[in-house]
C-alpha cells in the first residue's frame, strides 16, 4: 500500500443535469491506483468525464458513491481535506485564472502563505519552485506581461512551492501556442523524472501522452482502456473507433502496414520509424 | 498598446520614501489631510509647501509626474476659484457690471485653490511611492485592529489584490470582444449617445459571462491552493517596523501637530 499515492475504489459522481433534469454520471464506477512516481497520462475528448476525475481526486469533487484516498486520506474526511490538497496539487487549463497575485513571486507564494509557513521558508520555497520551471529572471515581473506557456510555469511553480508529492495537471497545454506547449511538457517531464513527482496528466493531445508510464483512456465516464503508450496506441483501429487519434508517426505506421510495407505495430517516435525502415 | 498600461501610477524607485513601511507612508498622508483643513492662515501652507517639495525630492519623483495628478482635476479647482472670487465680500477692488472682485475673496480663492493643490499633490505622493500591492498590504495591516468589530480587513484587501490582477487580463479581452465585434460589423463610435450606450450591450454581455467564468474558475483554482480566509495566513514579505519608520511617523506627527496647534495658539 505504501507505494501508493491515489485510490479510488468503485468511485462515481453524477450532477444534476439542468437540461436533461435528471441526474447525469459524468464517472462511473472507476477503481484506479496510482503508484508514487508514476507518470500517468488520462486521455479522452470533451465530456468523457477526465476533468470531473482530475477535480475527485484531490477533494474539490466528492464522489456520490465510493471513495477516494490520497495517501490513505478520504477525501470525504473534512479535517484532512487541506492535507490532502496539499499533497496533490492541481493545475488547471487556462493559466489566467489561476494567478491570483499582481507580482510572480507573491502568485507562487500564496499556497504557502495559506498554509501558515514561516516567511524564510516561503522564500526558500519560492525561489526554489521558480528554479525548477525556469522562471527565476522573472520573478518580479507581473504575470499579464508574460507569455502563456510562462504564465502556465508560474501557476505550476505556485503549485510546488506547496511541496506536493503528486501534481495533478487538468489539460494544462489546451490553451497555448505549440511553443507553450513545448515548454509545460518539458517541465512536466523535469518534474516526474528529475524532482520524482507523481504526475496526473489530463489531456486530449495524443503526442503529450508518448512519454507517460501508463495511459489511461476515458469515454463516457468510464476507463475503456489501460496500459503503456505502445500497448494503447499499437491498436490504432480501437483507439480510432472512440473517436481519438494516435500520435501523427503511429499513424503513419498503421497506414504503411496497410500497404503492405513491413514495420512494427508499436511505433511511437520518428527514431523509431526511421530505423525500421 | 493595452498590454503597457500600468495600474495606478506607481513610480518605482529604490528612495528612502519608497522604502517606508506603507502603513506609515498611510498614516502620514492621513496627518497631512486632516492639519491642511485645519490651516486658516496662508504662512503655514509654506510648511507644507516645503514638506511636499522635500518628499518629491527624497523620492526621486520627476516633479512632472507629481503634476500631472492635477491635470484632471484642474476643472474643480478652476470652479472654486471663481466662485470664491465672485462670491466673498469684503472691500471691493474693482466691479465689472454685476460682478464684483474683492480683495478677500482673491485671497480666499487662493488659498482655496491652493489648499485642494496641495491635497491632490500630497495624496499622489502616497500612490507614486507605493507600489498597489504594499499599499493593499498596508491598509490590510491598518484595518486589522478593526477585525473584532467584524470588519472584514483581509477580505477587503484581497478583493483589492485580485481586482488589481485582472484589470489589465479584463481590458485585453474588452478589446478582443470589441475586434472580434467589429469584425461582423459592429459599431461603436458612430452615432448619438443613446446609440452609442445601445451598441456597447453585445460588448458588456460577454465581458460580464467571461468575467463570471473567470471569478468561478479563480475560487475553484485558490481553493485547490489551501486558501480559507485571512486565519493563520503568512506573508511571503511580511510588513516590519523599523526604527527608520519609527522616527519618521514621530517626527511627522510632531510636524503635524505643530500645524494643528497652530491654528488656535498662532505660533507663526
Amino acid at each position: 500500500m505504501s507505494n501508493e499515492i491515489i485510490r479510488l475504489e468503485n468511485v462515481t459522481f453524477e450532477y444534476n443535469s439542468m437540461v436533461e433534469g435528471g441526474q447525469l454520471k459524468a464517472v462511473e464506477g472507476i477503481d484506479l491506483s496510482v503508484k508514487k512516481g508514476e507518470y500517468l497520462v488520462v486521455l479522452g475528448h470533451n465530456g468523457s468525464g477526465k476533468s470531473t476525475l482530475a477535480k475527485l481526486m484531490n477533494g474539490l469533487l466528492l464522489p456520490t458513491e465510493g471513495d477516494v484516498y490520497v495517501k490513505d486520506m478520504n477525501t470525504k474526511d473534512e479535517d484532512k481535506i487541506w492535507e490532502i490538497r496539499q499533497t496533490a496539487g492541481m493545475v488547471f487549463q487556462n493559466p489566467d485564472n489561476q494567478i491570483v497575485a499582481t507580482i510572480v513571486e507573491e502568485d507562487v507564494a500564496f499556497g504557502p502563505e495559506n498554509q501558515g509557513i514561516p516567511p524564510e521558508e516561503i522564500r526558500k520555497r519560492v525561489d526554489e519552485a521558480l528554479e525548477i520551471v525556469e522562471m527565476t529572471e522573472y520573478k518580479k515581473h507581473a504575470p499579464h506581461l508574460l507569455s502563456g506557456g510562462q504564465k502556465q510555469r508560474v501557476a505550476i511553480a505556485g503549485i510546488l512551492a506547496m511541496r506536493p508529492e503528486c501534481i495533478i495537471l487538468d489539460e494544462p497545454t489546451a490553451m497555448l501556442d505549440p511553443n507553450g506547449r513545448v515548454e509545460i511538457i518539458d517541465t512536466i517531464k523535469k518534474l516526474n523524472k528529475e524532482e520524482g513527482k507523481t504526475i496526473v496528466h489530463i489531456t486530449h493531445f495524443m503526442d503529450e501522452a508518448v512519454e507517460a508510464d501508463r495511459i489511461l483512456i476515458m469515454e463516457q465516464g468510464k476507463i475503456v482502456m489501460e496500459g503503456s503508450p505502445r500497448e494503447i496506441f499499437s491498436q490504432v483501429e480501437r483507439v480510432k473507433s472512440l473517436g481519438l487519434d494516435v500520435p501523427q508517426v503511429t499513424e503513419l505506421a498503421y497506414e504503411l502496414r496497410k500497404e503492405g510495407i513491413q514495420v512494427p505495430t508499436n511505433i511511437l517516435t520518428i527514431e523509431e520509424l526511421v530505423k525500421a525502415l | 498598446m493595452l498590454k503597457d498600461i500600468t495600474i495606478g501610477q506607481y513610480f518605482p524607485g529604490d528612495t528612502f520614501i519608497h522604502k517606508l513601511d506603507p502603513r506609515i507612508k498611510i498614516l502620514i498622508i492621513m496627518m497631512f489631510i486632516v492639519s491642511l483643513f485645519f490651516i486658516k492662515t496662508f504662512k503655514p501652507y509654506l510648511l507644507i509647501l516645503a514638506f511636499i517639495l522635500l518628499s518629491v525630492w527624497l523620492s526621486k519623483v520627476p516633479f512632472k509626474l507629481v503634476l500631472k495628478g492635477l491635470k484632471p482635476l484642474i476643472m474643480i479647482i478652476g470652479i472654486t476659484f471663481i466662485i470664491n472670487v465672485l462670491l466673498t465680500k469684503g472691500e471691493v477692488l474693482f466691479q465689472i457690471g454685476p460682478l464684483t472682485i474683492t480683495k478677500e475673496g482673491l485671497s480666499q480663492a487662493v488659498f482655496m485653490a491652493l489648499r485642494l493643490i496641495f491635497l491632490i499633490t500630497g495624496t499622489s505622493l502616497l500612490t507614486l511611492t507605493t507600489s498597489p500591492i504594499a499599499l493593499t498590504d498596508g491598509i490590510e495591516k491598518l484595518l486589522s485592529p478593526f477585525k473584532r468589530i467584524g470588519l472584514p480587513a483581509h477580505e477587503l484587501a484581497m478583493m483589492m489584490t485580485i481586482a488589481l490582477r485582472f484589470i489589465p487580463t479584463l481590458m485585453e479581452e474588452t478589446d478582443k470582444i470589441m475586434k472580434a465585434q467589429m469584425a461582423r460589423g459592429a459599431d461603436f463610435e458612430s452615432g448619438n449617445i443613446i446609440n452609442r450606450a445601445r451598441n456597447l450591450v453585445p460588448l458588456l454581455v460577454p465581458l460580464f459571462i467571461n468575467a463570471f467564468r473567470r471569478a468561478d474558475e479563480l475560487a475553484i483554482a485558490m481553493e485547490a491552493r489551501c486558501y480559507r480566509g485571512g486565519e493563520h495566513r503568512t506573508r511571503l514579505n511580511e510588513l516590519k517596523l523599523n526604527h527608520k519608520d519609527v522616527l519618521t511617523f514621530i517626527s511627522m506627527g510632531l510636524f503635524f501637530g505643530f500645524i494643528i496647534i497652530n491654528r488656535y495658539i498662532q505660533l507663526m
